[in-house]
């Protein structure tokens, strides 16, 4: 059970570039996912970390000990792939008993183990088959199993239930997050589905283009996005963005979107000075526009928007709406259903508490 | 701190795992080369055209016949394989009950040696043979077709051809069919539903994606033809000169070693040129198809 | 997939469909007769009985003997055989423990010029490798190898190795890689992996592999009978002795070539096919 740093992590291949220069800092026990779209270089990252790849910069550290050029075997990692890499020419039992055979451990202690790891991962009695007469789902425990078997210093898992069907996907979930907890094994997650990011871990790295973009809590990545990128990955439906100028003067700070203005409160003016007729990115998440009809327009700051219906989605549980506001559209979120007439008017409510804006240049939010 | 020098070393390792192999590849097949060469226009250390001679203007020397008679049977014989395996590889591409055991069979020939071959078909066709007996109670003949002895060179010729045929069409066809399978067929099923009838279907789709597997077909039978030996010598013994057995009999009855060597390098020179002009033609599609 | 000729959506009228079938099966009947039936001869009159044989009337024969088997044994055939499988087994273990590491090296290794050497191995494997057996003789009889099983079976290494490397690079190539990567998460020297990861999966293949290896050396007549006088293996044999003999000795002589392929072939049917595409690519 260690603490995992990375330093100045980076790694080519050929000419591209996949982890361009990373520090993190994984505290132990915790449970930290590396979240970014496929070729953000969260994978190498993973297998430096394993030992798989060695960086072509950049120290690997498990606690004290600097182990970058260590071969796996000597890091005590353990790895759940996202094939699950399940021996097909042993039975699950051997599987599960390999990393504990390897180290010499007398008979009856590995097969206490084995049943413990197996119990845990609810595969008890499969013990004796083969690998290809398991389910897809009874082979990812098996892997499961055999990398929490041998108590390793760093868990790690690339992309585990990514060939899960759905409704296996949303159980595991839980299930590994719940194991996780239990025998409190440092873990190290990667993923690009930000749903399983979300609700699976402690903190969130997220990476794109191989650097990390932000790391924080869940909390903090969805509500404190450190930039356009975080802020555009995480949250479905996606963030509404778009282009407004600023201008400050004594009464108030407005952003200038075209077709629409927004005001702010001249508290925004420090933050916001040195942008002065510069463009900005705003951002704001679909769950924080209201018909302003359902809104107590005294009890927070908004910003009235006029527009009509362009789209509907009705899912259910939300509705999802489309507002054209002149050139652009915003799209709108609500809980529950509700009907909007397609092309009828409509004015929306931006709540200004939870309104992101971002630099044009570098993408870093400003607020 | 820089890359400690066990990960510097396991740069070399796939070098080193391939070294004995190519060491031994070049050994033994560059020094028999240059030994050849050596064999054919040295002698007594001094450089000499006598094997040369021997070859070209000697009466006892076959060298024309042996050319000739190497590319008459590649000729005569490797279209007709090709058309042959051709028409297999698509007949056992459908799936019908006994398609298994009917492709086991099919390639049955791949395993047996040429000579074995030769004599195999020396018992159907041979005076007392199966064919003989077969058309004789027939009554479609009254004398055995006589196909042996060199009174009847063609026909010892045609039963080169048949043997052939029986024996290396499956070379043909087991590089096509592979070839055909992987054919999507997903892509020929896309041209039925846009209207595309089943010769139209052979002709648009199936031939040009075949067409790689064809070249490869065609590079290694002939390939192979060049080196034809086994069948022809059980079947005509010299009666019909091939460049390989003129190079067997020259170097084992008559131990003209440096004629013997010379036919070797004419052979290698012929499969070297055609190997070149496969490899300039068609490298890149070989690289792609990822042996 | 239903290949060239039929498809369930466009299924011509049923008599058309069964026209088709028959026609199918016509086809392939032929085929496999055309293959089969010099086969059957073959061995049929390996053990006909003489009378019959020469008599006119008699197409099939009834009566069969072991005499012509037993005389082609007695005339050397039996030392011939044992020629041929000491240097097919010599073979094989030669050219597996070059090309096996070589084949490896090319499945599992990016390195600088991989596709050259590759381009080169394949090259080699079209060469006509008969051309090596003449000037070997000379070589073999400067170094005390000419007329050798030893010698034979370095020659018949030299042929298989191209093969060997192709084939165990594809076979190792077809091995998941993760499977060897959790090999060493999980407590794997690289070499460990090899040994209990890698091989045991191997396995399969690289028995077929080295089934084929030993057929192509069991049928090599031109460099065997080229480099030996009188340890010879069995078709260098049969090409010289049984030549000038009965007929009989040469349908003897066709049936014991032909037995050991024919067994192999059965027992390695699966990979046969897949392997044979590979190669001749």
């Amino acid at each position: 059970m260690v603490d995992v740093h990375l330093r100045g992590i980076t790694k080519r291949f050929g000419r591209t570039v996949a982890v361009d220069g990373i520090d993190l800092d994984v505290n132990d026990g915790e449970f930290i996912v590396l979240l970014g779209p496929s070729g953000c270089g969260k994978t190498t990252t993973l297998r430096i970390i394993a030992g798989l790849e060695k960086p072509d910069r950049g120290r690997v550290f498990f606690g004290n000990k600097d182990v970058t050029y260590l071969p796996p075997r000597e890091r005590y990692v353990s790895m759940v792939f996202q094939s699950y890499a399940v021996w097909p020419h042993m039975t699950v039992f051997d599987n599960i008993a390999f990393p504990l055979k390897i180290k010499g451990l007398p008979k009856d202690e590995i097969v206490c183990k084995v049943k413990w790891a197996a119990e845990l991962l609810q595969i008890g009695d499969l013990l004796n088959r083969y690998p290809h007469q398991l389910s897809g789902g009874q082979r990812q425990r098996v892997a499961v199993a055999r990398a929490i078997v041998v108590e390793p210093n760093v868990l790690l898992m690339d992309e585990p239930l990514s060939n899960l069907d759905a409704l296996l996907r949303v159980r595991m979930r839980s299930e590994l997050k719940k194991l996780q907890r239990k025998i409190k094994v440092t873990t190290i997650y990667v993923t690009h589905d930000q749903v399983e990011a979300m609700t699976m871990g402690d903190r969130i790295a997220v990476m794109n283009a191989g650097k990390i973009m932000q790391v924080g809590t869940p909390e903090e990545i969805y509500n404190k996005p450190q930039n356009i990128f975080v802020a555009g990955f995480v949250g479905t439906p996606q963030m509404n963005f778009f282009d407004a100028t600023i201008s400050i003067s004594p009464k108030e700070v407005a952003l200038d979107a075209g077709d629409f203005k927004i005001s702010l409160e001249p508290r925004f003016t420090e933050l916001l000075k040195g942008f002065e007729g510069k463009s900005v990115t705003v951002g704001i998440r679909p769950e924080h526009i209201h018909p302003s009809k359902y809104v107590a327009l005294s009890e927070g700051r908004y910003s009235l928007v006029k527009g009509t219906v362009d789209f509907v989605e009705a899912l259910g549980s939300d509705t999802i709406v489309h507002v054209n506001v002149g050139s652009r559209i915003l799209v709108m979120k609500l809980s529950g259903s509700h009907h909007f007439k397609l092309g009828s008017d409509i004015e929306i409510a931006l709540d200004l508490d939870k309104l992101h804006i971002f630099r044009k240049d570098s993408g870093k939010a400003i607020i | 701190m820089s890359k400690p020098n066990k990960l510097i070393l396991e740069r070399y390792v796939p070098y080193i795992l391939i070294a004995p192999a190519l060491a031994y590849l070049l050994f033994f097949i560059g020094y028999p080369l240059a030994q050849a060469i050596v064999l054919a226009f040295i002698k007594e250390g001094g450089f000499t055209l006598e094997n040369i001679n021997y070859l070209l203007y000697s009466p006892s020397s076959k060298f024309f016949e042996a050319l000739y008679f190497t590319l008459l049977l590649a000729l005569v014989v490797i279209p007709i394989q090709v058309a042959i395996a051709l028409g297999l590889a698509t007949l056992l591409n459908i799936k019908f009950r006994g398609r298994n055991a009917a492709l086991y069979i099919i390639i049955l020939p791949l395993t047996i040696s040429d000579v074995a071959a030769g004599l195999i078909w020396y018992t159907l066709l041979s005076p007392n043979g199966f064919f003989n007996k077969l058309l004789m109670n027939l009554g479609v003949i009254s004398e055995p077709i006589y196909f042996f002895g060199y009174q009847y060179r063609h026909m010892e010729f045609l039963a080169i051809v048949l043997t052939e045929i029986w024996r290396a069409t499956a070379i043909v066809f087991v590089i096509l069919f592979a070839g055909l399978q992987l054919v999507s067929g997903e892509l020929i099923e896309a041209a039925e539903v846009f209207g595309a009838n089943a010769w139209q279907r052979l002709k648009y789709i199936i031939f040009p994606l075949l067409k790689p597997s064809l070249q490869a077909a065609l590079i290694i039978r002939t390939l192979f033809a060049f080196q034809v030996f086994g069948v022809v010598w059980t079947l005509a013994g010299r009666d019909i000169p091939v460049l390989a057995g003129e190079a067997y009999y020259e170097q084992v009855e008559l131990r003209h070693t440096g004629v013997a060597a010379i036919y070797a390098l004419v052979i290698a020179a012929m499969s070297v040129a055609l190997g070149y002009l496969y490899i300039k033609m068609f490298r890149a599609k070989y690289l792609e198809a990822g042996t | 997939m239903m290949g060239v000729g039929l498809s369930m959506e466009a299924r011509p009228s049923p008599v058309k469909y069964l026209l088709l079938r028959v026609l199918i099966y016509a086809l392939v009947s032929i085929a496999v007769l055309w293959v089969l039936t010099p086969f059957a001869i073959s061995i049929m009159y390996a053990f006909v009985d003489p009378k019959q044989y020469y008599s006119k009337s008699v197409i099939i024969p009834a009566l069969y003997t072991l005499d012509h088997v037993r005389k082609l044994l007695a005339l050397g055939a039996y030392s011939a055989i044992i020629n041929s499988v000491i240097v097919a087994v010599l073979t094989i273990v030669f050219s597996f423990a070059l090309g096996l590491p070589a084949g490896y090296a090319f499945a599992r290794y990016t390195f600088r010029g991989k596709d050259s050497l590759k381009l080169l191995i394949i090259s080699l494997r079209m060469f006509p490798i008969i051309v090596i057996a003449v000037p070997l003789v000379t070589l073999y009889i400067r170094i005390g190898l000419s007329d050798s099983p030893l010698g034979v079976a370095l020659a018949h290494t030299a042929m298989a190795l191209p093969f060997v490397v192709l084939i165990t690079s594809s076979i190792f190539a077809g091995i998941p890689k993760d499977l060897e990567e959790a090999g060493l998460i999980f407590g794997l020297s690289r070499a460990g992996v090899f040994l209990r990861i890698t091989m045991p999966l191997a396995l399969p293949g690289l028995a077929a592999a080295a089934i084929f290896t030993f057929i192509m050396s069991w049928n090599e007549v031109f460099i065997a009978s080229v480099l030996t006088l009188t340890n010879r293996t069995l078709p260098a044999f049969i090409l010289t002795s049984a030549m000038a003999a009965t007929d009989f000795i040469k349908f003897a002589a066709s049936f014991i070539m032909v037995l050991p392929a024919m067994i192999f072939v059965f027992i390695a049917r699966k990979y046969l096919i897949t392997m044979w595409g590979i190669t001749l690519r």
